[in-house]
């Protein structure tokens, strides 16, 4: 990537265990091709999202998040998806105060039979944040490659 | 020996699985280790074929024991295929084994990654994310709980009477709930089953007695599963018995009510022969029904409508069995498995009105047809028209509802074989001509192919082509009075118009129209076309996402009977093996509280859907009940403080893996 100037969005997933990360799962076993752009965290249930883990995620450098969860009703722990909803309408008013685009963060709902939406919304989710272009914080730390810190924590 | 572990300084063994090509195509396994080398604390790496396989588990066995390792980390396939795999390898070779952790380079990178060098960043990431994350993993026991002993099966065709006869000679409790008045389900329906032509009835009606009479059974016919909860091994249903107005203890099943009720004819549409009869509103479902008790329909009853009945059937009761106050009623159940058997709906012909179903009288659905050639059908066995002649050319046409892109994409399996049943049984009932119209003949099962060459030499003709339309607009003599096929024969490359009597629609298998509220009922998921899903398409065919609660038959998708049975006993050996294990593991991934950071702020509380939080009023702070704690860690999520946390998803542990997957090389 270091060789084309083109921006690369980085995006950090948190996909619920029993819906979204087995949808990805499908999607891998359909042989979906979709963007590397994605990396995905896996939670048991989109309600363990702390809100603190997407502003991390984009203060370690992401420039987007995207959160996948069962669909309303369809919740494998009942409504931990309806607590992380509201949860998630804050954080965007949030993010917004601080000057973050809210189209950064995207919420997702994806059963485990939607691989096909995985594919999409993934595509669609890259596009749009490589059009926003790289999160421009103040103070935003650049990360550094694991190999420096191997020295560091010896 | 974890107390050891724990205090020590972490040593990470990695291992990359090339799985065959399946990831060391896309994915430079060479570049992964390099990188991986350089991660901290990481002491090996070592890359193999199939890490899965004895010899790849004996690699990291070897590991812990002569390199004294004490965190695994396998970058191979998803979690949820081998997660397992691993950890007990792990645990086998001393280690406890929640110091494992996977990387899910295959389904999420080289499976859906098109350039190959940035599946192997993509993967470096997913390493990096992994080997921080388990630096801080600890050691944990799985937690263990009984189960009842006791299976639910729901449906009562034949999927669901293999299953609960064969748990229930297993010597299991069984209940078996049935949503209509007595079990069956489609097989009862049909007069002979292909390909050997046996007497649906002679092998299915034994099976229901044997059901009504096992001691281990208990039938609740007429009722729905209304509620469901708990978990594995442990769940508390809630049937509801609707109310038929005739206590099934009493009513031996001698039809006197039927006979003495007011309406001298049946009136009403029988379901059971698929609306080609009346039937009153006090009826017998059918001949056989299981059990064999009447009921009387509370929509067409006279008195259950208006109260203003002479009420002679009550009084042709002489066990008094009739019971106009009688409400539908709900039973409770503990039971330790659950395994759902709904099976499936036919396809609404209507819905392809170019084929006449519902304005032409002599287009019939398989299904109807199944019930004319039945010797306990409407017709006592003879194929008759409408207008109660015998018809001489038949038109059967395939597909219908399947294989459609503007109907149902999937091909519903059992139309072929049973349009070539029916067309033998026409033919040899009416001695008509029979056109079979497909579009490819399948015909895969033992004695399958066979059959359809036998029908080939009986005489019978197929075309090859989906079938346009059915109509009535005849242009030639011999079609007058006639219903016309139009199709397009690909095999000659001709249109052709053919005039027959009578048209037989094979109508395809969907899922039940309301297989939603059913699947979201037992906290399952399902395909988009409304099959429930299995857990895996290949490995775990008859378990779902949620343990302790099993599939079988038609509900999972299309499949003839001799799969649906081989499949119910699937369902009961999954079952049979949670039961008489007697316990079961559950994952430690329960939230807990660390008492100095609570601050006693109930937050957690309210967030918790299984009621697992208490607040000790003593102490001042809150308590989460590991049993009764499912692990889904929304109340951590919540927690202001920090207090709550998940085992195996800690903040910390998360945050470590956010770090590792934006580490982009």
């Amino acid at each position: 990537m270091s060789d084309t100037p083109a921006f690369e969005p980085r995006i950090v997933a948190f996909f619920c265990n029993w819906c979204t990360y087995t949808a990805a799962d499908l999607a891998g076993t359909a042989r979906l091709t979709y963007a590397p752009n994605v990396r995905v965290v896996r939670i048991m249930c989109s309600g363990r999202l702390d809100p603190q883990f997407v502003v991390t995620a984009l203060r370690q450098g992401a420039d987007g998040v995207l959160i996948g969860g069962c669909h309303p009703g369809d919740c494998h722990y009942q409504e931990g998806n309806y607590k992380m909803l509201r949860r998630f309408h804050l954080l965007k008013r949030m993010l917004k105060q601080f000057g973050i685009d809210d189209q950064r963060v995207r919420l997702e709902w994806i059963s485990a039979s939607e691989g096909d939406k995985v594919q999409r919304v993934i595509n669609e989710m890259v596009a749009q944040v490589r059009d926003l272009g790289p999160l421009a914080l103040v103070g935003k730390p650049t990360p550094h490659p694991d190999a420096s810190e191997k020295h560091a924590a010896a | 020996m974890s107390e050891t572990m724990q205090s020590a300084e972490p040593r990470v063994g990695v291992y990359v699985c090339h799985c065959g090509i399946n990831i060391a195509a896309k994915v430079d396994i060479a570049a992964v280790v390099e990188f991986a080398k350089t991660l901290p604390y990481v002491i090996v790496v070592r890359d193999y074929k199939f890490m899965c396989s004895d010899p790849g588990q004996e690699l990291l066995q070897q590991d812990i024991k002569e390199l004294g390792l004490n965190r695994i980390v396998v970058a191979s396939c998803s979690p949820l295929m081998h997660e397992a795999t691993f950890r007990h390898a792990t645990e086998a070779a001393g280690l406890n084994q929640f110091y494992f952790q996977m990387a899910n380079i295959r389904e999420h990178v080289s499976w859906v990654t098109a350039d190959k060098a940035l599946a192997t960043r993509k993967s470096q990431a997913l390493v990096s994310a992994a080997v921080r994350r388990v630096v801080l993993n600890e050691p944990l026991e799985h937690q263990k709980v009984p189960v009842k002993p006791n299976v639910l099966v729901v449906g009562g065709g034949i999927a669901g009477i293999h299953a609960a006869l064969t748990l229930a000679n297993a010597g299991k409790q069984v209940t078996l709930v049935e949503r209509e008045p007595t079990i069956g389900g489609h097989m009862a329906k049909f007069d002979k089953t292909f390909p050997t032509l046996d007497c649906a009835a002679c092998i299915l009606t034994p099976k229901m007695s044997m059901v009504r009479s096992h001691p281990n059974i208990t039938m609740l016919t007429y009722a729905e599963v209304v509620g469901v909860e708990g978990y594995v091994g442990n769940f508390t249903v809630k049937v509801k018995k609707k109310a038929r107005y005739v206590h099934e203890e009493l009513c031996v099943g001698c039809n006197e009510c039927v006979e003495a009720c007011v309406y001298k004819e049946g009136r009403f549409t029988d379901t059971f022969n698929e609306g080609l009869s009346k039937r009153k509103p006090v009826y017998m479902p059918f001949p056989q029904a299981t059990p064999s008790v009447v009921l009387i329909d509370p929509e067409s009853c006279i008195e259950l409508k208006t109260g203003k009945c002479k009420k002679q059937c009550a009084t042709a009761c002489t066990r008094n069995a009739i019971d106009f106050t009688m409400t539908d009623e709900i039973v409770a159940l503990e039971v330790g498995a659950i395994i759902i058997a709904t099976g499936f709906q036919t396809f609404d012909a209507t819905r392809i009105p170019q084929y006449g179903y519902g304005k032409f009288p002599n287009v019939y659905t398989s299904l109807e047809v199944e019930r004319l050639v039945n010797a306990s059908g409407p017709t006592g066995g003879e194929v008759q028209l409408r207008d109660g002649s015998t018809p001489k050319r038949v038109g059967i046409i395939h597909c219908v509802g399947s294989r459609d892109e503007k109907t149902n994409r999937h091909c519903s399996r059992v139309c072929c074989m049973y349009s070539l049943k029916l067309a033998h049984l026409i033919h040899e009932r009416t001695d008509a001509e029979v056109y079979n119209l497909y579009i490819d003949m399948r015909t895969p099962g033992k004695g399958y192919e066979e059959f359809y060459d036998k029908l080939l030499k009986e005489g019978v003709n197929f075309i090859r082509g989906r079938a346009a339309e059915v109509t009535d607009w005849t242009v030639t003599p011999e079609e007058e009075g006639k219903l016309v096929i139009r199709a397009e024969d690909t095999l000659i490359g001709v249109v052709r118009r053919i005039p027959v009597d009578m048209v037989v629609l094979s109508v395809g298998l969907e899922a039940h129209a309301d297989a939603d509220e059913v699947r979201r009922l037992f906290n399952i998921s399902c395909s988009k076309e409304g099959w429930f899903l299995e857990r895996h398409p290949k490995l775990a065919p008859v378990s779902t996402f949620t343990d302790g609660i099993f599939i079988a038959g038609a509900c999972q998708g299309p499949k003839d009977i001799p799969d649906t049975v081989a499949q119910a006993g699937a369902a009961v050996a999954e079952a049979l093996a949670l039961v008489d294990r007697g316990f079961v593991e559950l994952e430690p991934n329960t939230a807990f509280i660390t008492k100095e950071l609570c601050s006693g702020c109930h937050t957690c509380i309210a967030m918790c859907p299984f009621s697992a939080i208490r607040y000790n009023k003593e102490a001042g702070v809150a308590e989460i009940n590991p049993a009764l704690c499912k692990g889904c860690g929304t109340c951590v999520a919540a927690c202001p403080s920090g207090a709550a946390q998940q085992h195996l998803f800690t903040d910390e542990q998360i945050f470590q893996e956010i770090e590792g997957v934006l580490n982009y090389v």
